[in-house]
């Protein structure tokens, strides 16, 4: 049988390290980038006789991001302990959260080529990160880093209503812009702070029983995921098309061979011996903490696109690139609000911005400038200052060494010839020298005209204002 | 005057009084440790040197008017479980041999606030898991009436160095009777304070659930202060009570009349001991003459409590003692081929045998297939006792019971049998399922002159009235007049 004679069934477990500034159960912070084992204290580090004081900013990020998906928040909730060994993980427990999430039942709508879908969120849940074991590359042993232990995750469990690598694409930017714009992560998966473990199975189109499902752990890039859920499809039917079955295991993508791994089979499945933490209090939350949390909580994308397409007429495409990342969406405001222009504001944000992003895999959030800066180089365009192709060189400089557009343009001398004589001169010297396009164009070729601007920009080095060029080929072709 | 005769109440009037310094006080005991430890065992580490140094800056201090603690100059002995920056911190276990804590348990602030002077850390079954402290991976502590029996536990280093006038008084850990069985086996004061009454932060945790810091005295009135200094809400501990502070010296009334007391009748039946019956069948008669009602009752639920609670305390003990792995501390087995191998030679050779097997039943009853079985089942039977405890607290202010259903045994009578050991929890854990506070004096010696110990259980946080209870027996009865270790070795 052929791939499109099998249904394909995903299902998501992702992990959103969340921008509290201190850790879930002791108040060493959570900041990035430290030193082996700086961020550590007594209670992260499981010294005998510590306990664990919940950080309350934990619950109330975790409501958030259980609000923003639709989730019944649960009133009375509980951290549970599962229980294993790994010398990351110090207390050889992590306090998690096991029959009682303080989020369920939520939803995330996206939009995949063939409609609108609704995907169910199963769970949040909140619990603690484990720390990080760096392997000596001498052979000398491996060195544990306890700085991220303690850091607090929530867990997103999608049901499984993911079909294709597309809508997991969509669902994870869907999901990745909720947590922005709420600002309970940074989400940079870079860094580790958003990851997913994804479930693949396979079934027979038609079949109502779910088939075994292998499972991708940590996954941190859009790119590898979509990449290792197409393998992992094609090795499934190959296996299935082989007369063979699929056994349920934990397999490792390597981005660089493009293959997966087995890591552990159902055989090592552990017995985590989830039971309820006795050091920890029971979650109780109140109607009136919930509805607070509600009113806190910002304008989301869903509502902001709605808005973009009514306020500034912007198109669907547009808005739905434009509002998948709080950063693009807050700099599309601000910049056009600056320099009142958002149709050009937009243009530049979908066109030259975002391919550059695709080119560089860069995130939005590291953007390295600013509204005003963006709302500078559309308002040297509306001036006349510099032209557009010369603003798209600027706009790769803000890129490459971010600075001031007008510092880029006077640096490199790219300001706009719009003196007439000048510009004169230039055309004079195109004519000349293109009889051939000249004749076509009196023999009513307007093409023509396109082809002799463009060999004075290109005399110009971009510079000359093109609207004038137009103006006086016209002019002396009359 | 024998200073280490003195009760702690009698030694502050005395530093007041400037009739001695704490110099005197410490170097006394240090004598006494010195004289008796070869016989009684009790210490894991002892602070000699530390404890006389501090004593002499604090006696300095006191002459400049500089001190403000109210026992400031007082030695204490602490129990090797509870940590203490500096120094070791070992649990009796082989797999934290050489773990100095890097900071202090919150009990220990607050000694140290009030300039008290650890004398050292006390013996104890290893990580609290015995009856005996035979379990111990360093030394059995002596029983000092009897040196050839157990002194009790786990807290057996606490309760027999008070006996022994080796420390003034000591903290103790209870889980499901560590304070009061060893108190009840020495002859001294061992309180259980409600769960929570007492911040845990810096106990090692053996029943998260169970466990709380208590006083072992030479008498009540220490209990009521010693009580006094270590209470407080703790917020590193999210499990400690909010309640007000309460002075529990100011309880001590010495007077029960119209107290209600109930003596549940099952805490008096099959394998209670004839002569353990009987002193506390006289303890009950003082009571009546002392103007207290008493009436039997039953309180069937409690024959659940032994197994419910040797359930819910491995369960939780399994996962406390997962961090127990020799990757950041503690013992790490010398050679190991990988990651499975260095964590199972650390932990068998590290652990005791006591401790791995509550290890591998408390593993067991969270497994899966097994968990509602076990866990889930004693959890409901937890809730079904408190609940009996609650109506029997309707009816009366006290409850009165055998602490211990015998005498202290001899050393090595039980250590090869696990479940008889477990039966000698039978009167204590119910109060630890509860929560409830818990208090042992003793009402009595045996024919053999083995003392003979009451257990006083009382409503939540209702330490004030046990602690009267118990005053009020102790000031008619006068046992620690009449009656003193003789460090005899076996009986005569």
């Amino acid at each position: 049988m052929a791939r499109e004679d099998y249904e394909v069934v995903i299902g998501l477990e992702v992990h959103a390290e969340l921008s509290t500034k201190t850790k879930i159960f002791c108040s060493c912070p959570t900041s990035f980038g430290a030193a082996p084992n700086t961020h550590v204290c007594p209670i992260c580090t499981a010294m005998p006789g510590t306990l664990p004081v919940l950080n309350e900013k934990v619950v109330e990020y975790a409501v958030r991001a259980g609000l923003a998906t639709e989730c019944t928040i649960s009133q009375d909730s509980k951290n549970d302990r599962k229980n294993y060994f790994y010398p990351d993980l110090p207390k050889a427990y992590q306090i998690s959260q096991y029959d009682k999430p303080l989020c369920e039942h939520g939803k995330i709508e996206i939009e995949p080529r063939a409609g609108r879908k609704t995907i169910g969120i199963t769970r949040i849940h909140i619990e603690e990160d484990a720390g990080k074991l760096n392997h000596d590359e001498f052979g000398r042993g491996s060195l544990v880093d306890l700085n991220r232990a303690g850091v607090p995750l929530i867990e997103i469990v999608s049901e499984p209503d993911l079909r294709s690598s597309e809508e997991v694409d969509l669902y994870l930017k869907k999901l990745k812009s909720i947590l922005e714009y709420i600002e309970v992560s940074d989400c940079k998966m870079q860094e580790g702070s958003l990851r997913a473990d994804v479930n693949v199975s396979i079934r027979k189109k038609g079949a109502t029983e779910f088939g075994t499902r292998t499972e991708m752990k940590n996954m941190n890039s859009f790119r590898s995921i979509t990449r290792a859920i197409e393998y992992e499809i094609d090795r499934q039917v190959d296996v299935v098309d082989n007369g063979g079955t699929i056994e349920q295991e934990t397999l490792r993508w390597d981005e660089v061979s493009g293959k997966t791994f087995s890591m552990r089979d159902k055989e090592d499945a552990q017995d985590y011996r989830y039971f309820p933490d006795p050091d920890l209090v029971a979650i109780k939350l109140s109607d009136e903490y919930i509805e607070n949390i509600k009113k806190s909580l910002p304008e989301l994308p869903e509502s902001r696109k709605q808005r973009y397409l009514t306020e500034y007429k912007l198109s669907e495409k547009d808005a739905n690139i434009i509002t998948s990342s709080k950063y693009l969406s807050d700099l599309f405001e601000e910049a056009s609000k600056i320099c009142n222009n958002p149709k050009a504001v937009n243009n530049w944000i979908i066109s030259d911005i975002s391919r550059i992003l695709n080119e560089t895999e860069m995130d939005p959030v590291e953007i390295p400038f600013d509204s005003k800066q963006l709302a500078k180089l559309v308002q040297l365009i509306d001036k006349g200052t510099i032209s557009s192709s010369i603003a798209k060189k600027v706009l790769v400089e803000m890129f490459e060494h971010p600075r001031d557009p007008e510092d880029i343009i006077d640096e490199k001398g790219w300001v706009q010839i719009s003196d007439e004589g000048a510009i004169k001169e230039v055309v004079i010297k195109v004519l000349e020298n293109n009889p051939q396009s000249v004749q076509d164009y009196k023999a009513g070729k307007e093409k023509a005209l396109g082809y002799l601007v463009g060999q004075a920009m290109k005399e110009t080095r971009g510079k000359a204002n093109p609207q004038m060029l137009n103006q006086m080929f016209k002019e002396e072709l009359k | 005057m024998d200073i280490t005769e003195l009760t702690v109440h009698e030694l502050q009037e005395k530093l007041k009084n400037k009739e001695l310094t704490s110099y005197d006080i410490t170097k006394a005991y240090i004598d006494r440790i010195q004289e008796k430890e070869k016989d009684v065992q009790a210490f894991v580490t002892t602070l000699e040197a530390d404890a006389l140094d501090k004593a002499k800056k604090i006696d300095e201090e006191m002459k400049a008017g500089e001190v403000e603690g109210e026992f400031a100059g007082i030695p204490i002995g602490i129990k090797d479980n509870i940590c203490t920056k500096g120094v070791k911190t070992t649990c009796s276990s082989k797999i934290l041999e050489n773990f100095v804590s890097p900071y202090d348990a919150t009990v220990v602030e607050k000694l140290n606030s009030e300039e008290m002077i650890n004398l050292g850390k006390l013996n104890m079954d290893e990580f609290a898991m015995g009856g005996s402290t035979e379990y111990s991976y360093f030394k059995k502590t002596r029983n000092p009436w009897d040196l050839n029996k157990v002194p009790g536990g786990s807290s057996g280093g606490s309760a027999a160095a008070v006996a022994a006038r080796m420390v003034p008084w000591a903290l103790g850990s209870d889980t499901g009777g560590s304070i009061r069985q060893p108190a009840s086996f020495c002859g001294v004061v061992g309180l259980k304070p409600t769960y929570g009454l007492v911040s845990r932060y810096g106990l090692v945790a053996f029943a998260s659930s169970l466990d709380q810091i208590g006083p072992i005295t030479k008498d009540v009135y220490d209990s009521a202060m010693l009580l006094n200094i270590i209470t407080g809400h703790d917020d590193r501990d999210t499990t400690s009570s909010n309640q007000e502070k309460v002075d529990y010296t100011k309880c001590l009334k010495n007077d029960v009349k119209g107290l209600k007391i109930g003596v549940p009748k099952e805490f008096f039946g099959e394998g209670i001991n004839e002569e353990v019956k009987e002193k506390l069948e006289e303890a009950i008669e003082t009571y009546k003459e002392l103007g207290a009602e008493v009436e039997e009752f039953s309180l069937d639920i409690a024959k659940y409590s032994l197994a419910t609670y040797y359930i819910i305390a491995c369960a939780e003990a399994s996962s406390n003692l997962g961090r127990f792995d020799g990757i950041r501390y503690g013992y790490r087995a010398k050679e190991f081929k990988d990651l499975k191998d260095l964590y199972r030679k650390s932990r068998s050779e590290g652990f005791g045998p006591e401790v791995k097997r509550r290890i591998i039943l408390g593993t067991y009853v969270l497994s899966s297939g097994y968990y509602d079985a076990y866990y889930k089942k004693a959890q409901q039977v937890r809730t079904l006792v408190m609940n009996e405890f609650n109506k029997a607290f309707e009816k009366y202010d006290v409850l009165l019971t055998p602490t211990s259903p015998t005498v202290a045994f001899d050393i090595g009578s039980k250590s090869n049998n696990p479940l008889e050991m477990y039966l000698s929890d039978i009167c204590t854990v119910s109060v630890n399922i509860g929560g409830l506070p818990g208090i042992s004096i003793p009402c009595g010696v045996d024919k053999s002159n083995m003392p003979i110990g009451m257990q006083l259980i009382g409503n939540k946080f209702q330490e004030g009235t046990i602690l009267n209870a118990a005053y009020t027996f102790e000031q008619k009865t006068k046992f620690r007049e009449n009656h003193k270790p003789t460090f005899r070795k076996g009986e005569e």
